[in-house]
């Protein structure tokens, strides 16, 4: 093999690698990217039971109730309509997850049509919106960061 | 006045990197075998340049300590009242510091290549200095234009607005300089490549003074990747080490075309293979370099690194990026060709499994590089997606399984061209070790898939790292040589944590009443009791927790949840306890109603070898510049020797001996 044969190898061979990861990111990527969710669009056409997914929205004024173990947490998750998703966490609430702010939880839909969260992200400061939150439309998203630096500054 | 010298020197660091650039595109029009009289400037251009870039940051430090309000920049993001390190670490804590930091970097490593290296010859050095003029031109231009740091107040602030307290933390202090310092070392082996591709002299020679470039930039990235992951670990009290987050990706995306170009590079060295392969790498290594800074720095992701939401400066930022490496690969795309075929070699060989190694990593780059823009890609369309690690685990796997497998044995293989029976004992401990741990694991427990496959791997790669010692006088083996096997044996320690971590690890999730006590897995917590504290500028809650190992005598771990007033901001301190086998981590949260704490504590079994690992790997890559460079200074001193012996020879009126070679 002559060495322009051997350059054209390694090429090729580069080549079919490096479109095989594009072709495994698509398909991945397809299958795995978390979508999210507003709680209007999780009412109408909710996901798959089961399916890792975020849904983001203020959480519910009175909707916050603890379980007796101190540490499980249930609240209503509402959007720009009248829909609210009802939305269970065990752990740590994050510093700033209030009654009427703006939240972005982690988690899949189960059976019961509770979403089980595994993560939450509340706004932390005025420096961080959770970028998901700008598709709430302005007047909310105004509202949203009024309620939620009342107390910051 | 500091603010106005900091400011001069910048432009001035400016205006002699157009010298630089026209001074060394001068040296590439030099006749055969002489220098340009105008290509002179450009080593000089490039010393000066490094100090006035450093007198600049020395300043903007200065300002920083003595917290001048009346700079724009130090009354947004410090405070009298903070202490002092956190003062000079807030110095890169914000946009335009950090931006000075890089241009800093840039301007001081041009200056050490310019100042020191000798062994290039003046037309490809002038290439490259141009090239490095250019890249420095394109970053001063930002920072003048659009994100000036030593902007005044029209009147002077009464007080700070403070520091974003996740980074008051001495992580900080090391952590972005060092990753800055391999982000931007990159950059003086994309100069040498393009350099190098200009003139045409893609040579071993040329390998060779690239490779403490590269060397030196990824250790920087190896430790500077390290100390952040162990930072997100123990400041953002979720107990993982690594998320995937943009920002993360930012800093691994430039660490996997280091290390691609760091065994490419070697193998030109050695065998004058690969060529092209090497010049592609460098390219991409610092376009991802750039790639990362834009991602970071132009408010696209919302996260604790991004300082500041401005689309000019994004905007600024994607233009340079355009320009750079779509002028890099064209460039390349039109000299690649002319640049004549390496050295040939089998596939089975050094070469063919460093030429595997190096197309894997490139495959996870790929992965990780389509991960990360993917949500930037689809919001364009109004898509809202977010990309974790349920597609970044098993994807990039799919491509590290391979790499680790060929990684254990390539060190074994013979260069240029090998017999795979050579090696039967070695592949048969290799493959038992493996199949043996997978095999007892998954005899006692359920665990994931990739866990295990990971607590299989691990200590195969440790027994393969230490098998290229076999059958060696272990004090005659070349430094280099060492630099190898440790790094080889750190990626088995920092596998063996990940593994570890992702299938023992256990959590205990409660709300405990003052004196109540949790158990997980040998050790017995008690929370003693709650008190308020205060520091310098938080005040906090703070949870006294007794932990008691076995029956052995009660240790004190103090997890605090703590508000900072300026910014206001609450953040989580975790408590570690660390013992050889692994970390106890404890978080404390909200007050239930009920007058309980909650309560959040993960044993995670050996998670601290992932960093005793990355630190490994770091050392090797030091024993590595170490090995090459006492060679490179005992071969000057032998030639220059020699030299002198022939000057004598010649003096003494004798015919000199005919060289060996």
């Amino acid at each position: 093999m002559k060495a322009k044969h051997q350059r054209l190898v390694l090429v090729v061979i580069a080549l079919l690698a490096i479109v095989g990861a594009g072709l495994l990111a698509a398909w991945g990527l397809r299958n795995q990217a978390n979508y999210f969710y507003l709680p209007e669009q999780m009412a109408s056409e909710p996901p798959a039971v089961g399916q890792a997914v975020r849904l983001g929205g203020m959480v519910q004024k009175g909707s916050v109730r603890t379980d007796a173990d101190g540490v499980t947490v249930n609240f209503r998750v509402t959007g720009n309509t009248a829909d609210a998703i009802p939305v269970r966490y065990s752990g740590i609430l994050p510093d700033l997850f209030t009654e009427g702010s703006g939240v972005v939880a982690e988690g899949s839909l189960g059976p019961d049509g509770v979403f089980k969260a595994t993560n939450l992200l509340a706004k932390h400061d005025e420096n961080y919106v959770p970028k998901e939150l700008e598709g709430m439309g302005t007047e909310q998203a105004a509202k949203m960061a009024a309620d939620t630096t009342v107390g910051l500054k | 006045m500091i603010a106005e010298i900091g400011l001069a020197a910048l432009w001035l660091a400016a205006a002699l990197a157009v010298l630089q650039l026209v001074s060394g595109a001068f040296a590439l029009k030099a006749v055969d075998g002489q220098v340009n009289p105008l290509a002179i400037y450009a080593r000089p251009a490039a010393v000066t340049q490094a100090l006035l870039a450093a007198l600049a940051f020395a300043m903007l430090l200065w300002a920083f300590a003595t917290t001048d309000l009346s700079i724009k920049l130090v009354a947004t993001n410090s405070h009298s009242m903070k202490p002092l390190v956190y003062k000079l670490t807030g110095t890169w804590g914000n946009h335009e510091g950090s931006m000075l930091l890089w241009v800093g970097v840039l301007a001081l490593s041009g200056g050490l290549l310019a100042g020191f290296e000798r062994r290039l010859p003046e037309r490809t050095m002038g290439a490259t200095l141009a090239v490095q003029g250019f890249v420095a031109l394109g970053f001063y231009a930002f920072l003048l234009l659009s994100s000036n740091p030593f902007e005044r107040l029209p009147a002077p602030a009464a007080e700070g607005n403070g520091l974003n307290p996740l980074l008051q933390d001495i992580g900080l202090a090391i952590h972005p300089p060092t990753l800055y310092a391999g982000y931007v070392g990159l950059s003086v082996a994309f100069s040498l490549a393009m350099g190098a591709l200009l003139t045409r002299e893609v040579t071993p020679a040329f390998a060779r003074v690239m490779r403490p470039w590269v060397l030196g930039a990824w250790v920087l990235l190896t430790l500077g990747i390290t100390a952040g992951s162990y930072w997100a670990y123990y400041e953002l009290g979720w107990g993982g080490w690594w998320f995937w987050d943009p920002v993360e990706n930012a800093s691994l995306m430039p660490w996997l075309a280091a290390t691609a170009l760091l065994h490419s590079v070697s193998v030109l060295a050695a065998r004058d293979a690969l060529r092209t392969w090497t010049i592609m790498l460098g390219v991409l290594a610092f376009s991802m370099s750039m790639l990362g800074t834009f991602l970071v720095r132009s408010g696209v992701l919302t996260s604790v690194h991004a300082f500041a939401v401005d689309p000019e400066r994004g905007a600024f930022i994607l233009a340079l990026l355009g320009i750079y490496i779509g002028g890099a690969f064209a460039i390349f795309a039109l000299r690649a060709g002319a640049v004549a075929e390496g050295k040939r070699f089998a596939a089975v060989s050094r070469e063919g499994a460093l030429v595997f190694n190096n197309v894997m990593l490139s495959g996870i780059l790929a992965i990780v590089l389509l991960g990360t823009l993917y949500p930037l890609l689809t919001e364009a369309f109004d898509v809202r997606v977010s990309v974790g690690p349920p597609y970044f685990n098993p994807a990039s796997a799919i491509f590290a399984i391979p790499m680790l497998l060929v990684m254990a044995v390539g060190p074994l293989l013979r260069w240029k061209s090998d017999n795979p029976g050579r090696l039967r004992m070695e592949l048969v401990i290799i493959g038992a070790l493996m199949v043996g741990v997978i095999v007892a694991v998954s005899i006692v427990g359920q665990y994931p898939l990739l866990p295990l496959l990971g607590l299989g791997l691990a200590p195969a790669l440790a027994v393969a790292a230490v098998l290229p010692l076999k059958g060696r006088k272990l004090a005659r083996v070349p430094v280099a040589t060492w630099g190898m096997v440790v790094a080889h044996f750190g990626i088995a320690v920092a596998l063996f944590g990940m593994a570890c971590e992702g299938a023992f690890s256990r959590e205990r999730l409660a709300a405990v009443a003052p004196g109540g006590t949790e158990r997980i897995g040998d050790f017995a917590v008690t929370l003693e009791s709650v008190t308020p504290v205060a520091g310098p500028n938080w005040t906090a809650i703070e949870a006294r927790l007794a932990v008691r190992e076995g029956g052995g005598a009660p240790v004190i771990l103090t997890p605090q949840a703590r508000s900072f007033w300026s910014p206001q901001q609450s953040t989580s301190e975790s408590a570690l306890l660390t013992r050889w086998n692994g970390q106890l981590y404890a978080v404390i949260g909200n007050q239930a109603e009920d007058g309980r704490w909650q309560l959040r504590i993960w044993w995670k079994p050996f998670v601290t070898f992932i960093w005793y690992g990355g630190i490994l790997v770091a050392l090797g890559g030091v024993l590595a510049i170490a090995g090459r460079v006492r060679v490179d200074v005992r071969r000057r001193l032998a030639s220059t020797k020699g030299d002198r012996r022939r000057a004598d020879v010649e003096a003494l009126g004798r015919p000199a001996p005919v060289p060996a070679e």
